[in-house]
Formats: C-alpha cells, sequence, structure tokens
C-alpha cells in the first residue's frame, strides 16, 4: 500500500478520538479518579437510599462525593466521602441525608457549624442527621391521625 | 525414461506419489531439470503439472518420495529451512499472483526490501531496471488491475528474478494470451536463460512455443512422466504421447478450417 | 451393528474439534507475530485505517441513533412513574453495558470482519499468499496478523466511539426534544455508572469481541477453498459465526462478572 499522509493522519486521529472517549467514559461517566487528599466520614442509623457516587453539598453546592457505604462495629452506616480539599469545615459541621424532590436521588449535605477548630483528613462528622423515610413519614402521619379520631 | 549421462539435475523429483481428495494424482512420478537449460512440463489439464511446480516450491508435501531442490531434499523439510531454500527459487504463478493492494513497483521490489540489506535509493534503481526489462517502465505506479493479463505476467515474472534466483518455475505462462503475447513472453523466457544462465521450468499445454523453446521436455500422463528432447518427443512411439500430439494438431488444423468457412477464399475449390 | 446417526455425530465432532485446533495453533502464531520481529507497523497503521476509519461514520451514526431511540423509549416508559429523572441512567446503563460493545462488535463484523475474510480469501484463491510464501514471507505474518490485531485494536475504540455518540443522542432528545432538564440527565448518568462495575467489564467485552472477530475472520479467510464459493463461504461463515460467538461470550463474561 502507498504511504498517505493523509491516511497516517486519520488514523492518528481515530485513536486520539477513541482514546479521549475512553478517559471521557472513565473518568467523568465512571467516576474514576486519582486518591484525592481529603478524606471525611460520618454515622447513620439510617441512610435510605444513599448510594456510592452521591454527590456531597455546602448550600446546595457539590463540594464532593460519597466514595463508600459501609456497615461499622455497631452495625450503623458508615458512610465515606471525599471532600474538596481547600474547604474549611469546622469539627462540629453537621452531616444530614436530603432528597432531590419528593422522589428523587439522595445527597449528603453538610452544614458548617461555628467551631474555630476545623476537620482534619480522615476525621468524623460527629453531628448527623439520617434519612427521613417517607414510608415511615407516612405511617407516622396515618398514625396520628388515627389517634386523634378515637380522642 | 531416458537420463543423458554428465548431466546435474537441480531440481530432481524421484518416486512421487500425492493423493488429493479420494484422486491419485502423481503415481511415481520421476523426473529432473538440468542446470541451465529451459525444461517444459507438458501435459492435458488435470495432469498434475501444477501440482509438480508447488511439489518443487515447497507448498504441497508428498505422500512418499524424494524432491530435490539444488541437492537439498525438501518434502520433509521444517518451514524455517525451506524459506532459505526458496531464496533460490523465483516463481511466477498462472495468475501473477501480484498482490492487489501494492502497486507493481512495490510488487516487484517487496522481495528486496524483505530480504535484502540494499538500501531504498538502490532497490529503486534495482526495480526499475527489471521493469524496463520487462518493458512495464511505464506501468510502474498502475496497481495490477489496471494492468492486461500479458502485463501482469511480465510484472509477475519482474518479481521473481528480482532477487536473481538461480531456479525460476513458471506455471502456464501463456494461457489465456494472444499470440502476440505468447511470442513476447517467450523471448523474455529464452533471454533470461541465455543471458542469465537460469534454470527454467516452464509448464504448458502449448505446443508450438514449448517445441521452440525447450532444450528438454517432461511428458507428463497418469502421474508419470516422460522426458526427453523436444526431437526425441516428436518422433517417440508411445501412444500416449503420440495421442496428445495427435490432439494438439487437430486443434491446430480445425481452427484454420474455421478461419476459412468464415472467410471462404474467392474462387478457391476445396 | 452400524448406526449411521451416531456415526454422524462422531464425524462432525471430530471436524469440530479440528477445528478448534487449527484455530487454537493459527491464534498462537498469530499473536507470536505481535511480540516477535519483524514488527509490520505500517501494515498495522494501513489495517487500522481499513477496519477503523472505515468503520468510523456507522459506528458513529448507528450510535446516535440508537441512544436516541433509548432516550425516547426511556423517557415514555419512565415518565407513567414520575421517574423521567433516571432517564440517563437508563440510557447509560444500558448502553455502556450491553449494547455499546455488542451493537459495536456485530457492526465491525458486518463492515471490517468480512471485508478481511473476503480479502484473505481471494488472496488464496488468487496465489497471493502462495506467492508470499514463496518469496520465503510468513503470510501469517505479513497478511493476517496486521488484520487480526488492527481489529483487535480497534474495538474498544469504536465501542467508546459509539457510547459516546449514543449519550449524546440520549441527551439531545430527552432533553432538547422532551424537555427533561440537561443537568438531571448528566446527574442520573453520571451517579448511576460507575468505573468498577460498568466502564471495566463494558471495554473488557470490547477487547474480547474484538479478538473474537479478528481471528474468526481472518481464520476462515485464512483456511477458505481456492475457488470463488470458497470466498463466499468464507465471508458468510465469519458473519454468523462471529456475531454468535459475540452473543454467546457477551452472556458469558456478563454471568462471570456477577452483574
Amino acid at each position: 500500500m502507498q504511504p498517505s499522509p493523509i491516511r497516517d493522519l486519520t488514523v492518528g486521529l481515530f485513536v486520539l478520538a477513541g482514546l479521549a472517549a475512553i478517559a471521557y467514559l472513565s473518568v467523568q461517566v465512571g467516576g474514576l479518579q486519582g486518591e484525592r487528599g481529603f478524606h471525611l466520614y460520618a454515622t447513620f442509623d439510617q441512610i435510605g437510599g444513599l448510594r456510592p457516587r452521591a454527590p456531597v453539598v455546602v448550600s446546595g453546592v457539590q463540594v464532593g462525593q460519597v466514595s463508600s457505604i459501609e456497615l461499622d462495629k455497631n452495625l450503623r452506616a458508615r458512610v465515606n466521602m471525599d471532600v474538596d480539599p481547600s474547604l474549611e469545615l469546622p469539627v462540629d459541621t453537621m452531616a444530614s441525608i436530603m432528597t432531590e424532590g419528593v422522589l428523587g436521588n439522595k445527597f449528603l449535605a453538610l452544614e458548617p457549624g461555628a467551631e474555630d477548630e476545623l476537620l482534619k483528613d480522615g476525621e468524623e462528622i460527629a453531628f448527623t442527621e439520617s434519612a427521613v423515610l417517607l414510608e415511615r413519614l407516612i405511617g407516622k402521619f396515618v398514625n396520628d391521625a388515627g389517634l386523634d379520631e378515637e380522642d | 525414461m531416458s537420463t543423458e549421462p554428465g548431466q546435474e539435475f537441480r531440481v530432481a523429483l524421484d518416486g512421487v506419489y500425492l493423493k488429493r481428495g479420494d484422486r491419485q494424482v502423481l503415481r511415481g512420478l520421476t523426473c529432473g531439470f538440468p542446470r541451465g537449460q529451459i525444461s517444459v512440463v507438458l501435459g492435458g489439464s488435470g495432469c498434475g503439472k501444477s501440482t509438480l511446480m508447488r511439489l518443487v516450491g515447497g507448498l504441497t508435501r508428498p505422500d512418499s518420495g524424494v524432491v530435490r531442490v539444488a541437492g537439498e531434499d525438501i518434502s520433509r523439510m521444517s518451514n524455517r529451512r525451506l524459506f532459505s531454500v526458496r531464496e533460490r527459487i523465483g516463481m511466477l504463478f498462472q495468475g501473477g499472483a501480484l498482490l492487489d493492494s501494492m502497486t507493481v513497483f512495490d510488487n516487484v521490489a517487496l522481495p528486496l526490501r524483505e530480504h535484502s540489506k540494499l538500501a531504498e535509493p538502490d532497490i529503486r534503481a534495482e526495480v526499475s531496471r527489471r521493469l524496463v526489462a520487462v518493458g512495464l517502465e511505464q506501468v510502474g505506479e498502475l496497481y495490477p488491475r489496471e494492468l492486461s493479463g500479458g502485463m501482469n505476467r511480465r510484472a509477475a515474472l519482474a518479481r521473481a528474478i528480482v532477487t536473481d534466483p538461480e531456479i525460476v518455475m513458471v506455471d502456464e505462462p501463456f494461457s489465456g494470451l494472444d499470440p502476440i503475447n505468447v511470442r513476447r513472453i517467450e523471448a523474455l523466457l529464452v533471454e533470461l536463460n541465455r543471458r542469465l544462465g537460469i534454470t527454467l521450468v516452464v509448464t504448458s499445454h502449448h505446443l508450438a512455443s514449448s517445441l521452440r523453446m525447450a532444450d528438454r521436455i517432461v511428458f507428463m500422463v497418469d502421474g508419470r512422466a516422460i522426458s526427453g528432447t523436444p526431437e526425441a518427443l516428436l518422433q517417440s512411439d508411445d501412444e500416449r504421447v503420440v495421442a496428445f500430439l495427435e490432439a494438439e494438431k487437430d486443434q491446430s488444423t480445425e481452427d484454420y478450417a474455421a478461419r476459412t468457412d468464415a472467410f471462404p477464399v474467392a474462387g478457391g475449390a476445396a | 451393528m452400524r448406526l449411521p446417526a451416531v456415526e454422524r455425530i462422531g464425524f462432525k465432532s471430530q471436524l469440530f474439534v479440528d477445528h478448534l485446533g487449527g484455530l487454537a495453533v493459527f491464534t498462537l502464531s498469530v499473536l507470536r507475530c505481535a511480540f516477535v520481529p519483524p514488527f509490520r507497523f505500517r501494515r498495522f497503521v494501513d489495517e487500522v485505517f481499513d477496519a477503523g476509519v472505515l468503520s468510523l461514520s456507522i459506528v458513529c451514526l448507528s450510535g446516535f441513533a440508537v441512544g436516541a431511540v433509548l432516550g425516547l423509549q426511556g423517557y415514555d416508559t419512565l415518565v407513567r412513574f414520575g421517574a423521567e429523572a433516571n432517564v440517563g441512567a437508563m440510557v447509560g446503563l444500558s448502553l455502556v453495558r450491553e449494547l455499546g460493545p455488542v451493537l459495536t462488535a456485530l457492526l465491525v463484523i458486518g463492515r471490517a470482519g468480512s471485508a478481511a475474510a473476503a480479502q484473505i480469501a481471494t488472496m488464496v484463491t488468487t496465489e497471493q499468499l502462495d506467492g508470499l510464501r514463496m518469496m520465503s514471507i510468513d503470510p501469517i505474518d505479513f497478511v493476517v496478523g496486521p488484520k487480526a490485531l488492527a481489529l483487535l485494536v480497534v474495538m474498544p475504540l469504536l465501542a467508546a466511539l459509539f457510547i459516546l455518540f449514543a449519550l449524546f443522542g440520549g441527551y439531545l432528545v430527552s432533553v432538547m426534544l422532551l424537555g427533561l432538564h440537561g443537568g438531571t440527565y448528566f446527574a442520573s448518568l453520571e451517579s448511576a455508572i460507575t468505573f468498577a462495575d460498568d466502564i471495566v467489564p463494558s471495554f473488557s467485552k470490547a477487547l474480547v469481541f474484538g479478538a473474537l472477530v479478528g481471528f474468526i475472520a481472518t481464520y476462515r479467510g485464512y483456511t477458505s477453498e481456492p475457488t470463488s464459493t470458497g470466498v463466499s463461504a468464507a465471508t458468510t461463515g465469519t458473519v454468523v459465526t462471529a456475531s454468535v460467538c459475540v452473543l454467546l461470550f457477551d452472556y458469558v463474561i456478563t454471568a462471570l462478572w456477577g452483574i
């Protein structure tokens, strides 16, 4: 076959485009990333459908994501997260599990406290608020209503 | 079977048997091709001429018997060693067998680029020289599919001889060509033999050209061979040889008769 | 006592084992040429052009169409449950896990695999491979190897582009046409797909399919009968065998990965 520079160029471009597509799918869509410097964890009684890779937000702005979820010794849910290392979070920060809309995805919201001391890499966020389960809420509401009627 | 004394066979087959499927193609084929001569292998279609070529090239292995090329038995040789023997052989296949993804020039240059240590300018010079020799210096940049049958075969010949092999095998060089191209290829082959002393083995069923160019004729019939000079063959009283020669003669006269029928000579009486 | 039916099964299975053995030896010698010099980089690049660049347009176009249909169907189904926010997840998961690698493989079989088989079979018929052997050039090294390896390398690249175009197609339909919020589409997509459970199996599949298509196509071409029916048998055989193998292996890989 005749060597042709244009042909070789298209082969090169094709390979680059393919590699770029693989990289995009791995990093952006698949969430592959190198070790981030700042890991935190929080323990909850009930995570109610929070999944790994769920966003971690402060005042509605995404600052990181849930890296993994496991059960600790006391059978409570331990949620590990990676957050932006430049973030200065006080030790009395509160972590709560919230829902986008009524049936939407769960995410983890951080609410910074007022202490001067800051959270360091690998530390626990002590104050947590578990997920609100819609089923329980409804159940409770129905029960309460029932009791009211009996009175 | 006549074996002239004092002749050295560069290629020799001895008692070769070969079966293809249910058909016994060769039954004890014994023949030899002397150094520096033109040998023509004659015989009807399907008598095993192409198989003979493939045996010599090591492309087909015999069921039994010995195939000797330049003194070495290649019938049971490893593929690796076969590759070194093949460097002494150039082969011109019936259809040319040029690689259709490359230009004619690159096809002819391929054996040099693969095996010689020549620099690219030297290779280009050598290839151009060969293309001039076969009269194709104008078409080097064309692809094989753009050539006529005769040009294709001449290009393949250039490729077969570009590494200066001592033996050149040519399979059916004249089939499907017009008389002018037959003459042209024939002249090229004879020139190769006379100028470079190449041992030529040509298969053909074209009697006239075979008789013109051959130093020696190997006539194949029933999976065996009858060898001798062209004169000896013409005078042979072997009935199978006579039958083949008669059939060829009939065919030429038929052609002639057909032509005179189509264009009757004015005033001529049959 | 003769049992013709049993004999036939025996004969067929013997042929099959012969084929498998032949394919194994063939595969080894092709792999060998990837690691042992001479390296035919020039030929490899040319084959990547044939198998990859020339398949690019059909792969991207088909990907776009498949993604658009998934978006339309997914939205239509999910909106009944008020879960249309998950269109991205649905489109993404089905594409990355199954449709991307499998459909790309089927397209490549039809476009490049059949062409490779036909080309090699034609070279058998016209004695081009014997011609190479007579020039002391190994046809596996010179013709077969670059083709098989190009198909193997090209498959994951094409699968990635297929998935990308399909995600874009799904985005266009669900966001531009059906009015879903763009951020929702990508958020749902990105939170549903993980690297270890989705992306890695996806490209592993594409690589395995590439190897299957490469070896089957070149093997069928290389072992074809030197006749014109041989060429057509090699081409048809490639499409049928390779397609079935891709679907079977898809199941096996999916099951083994424990999805």
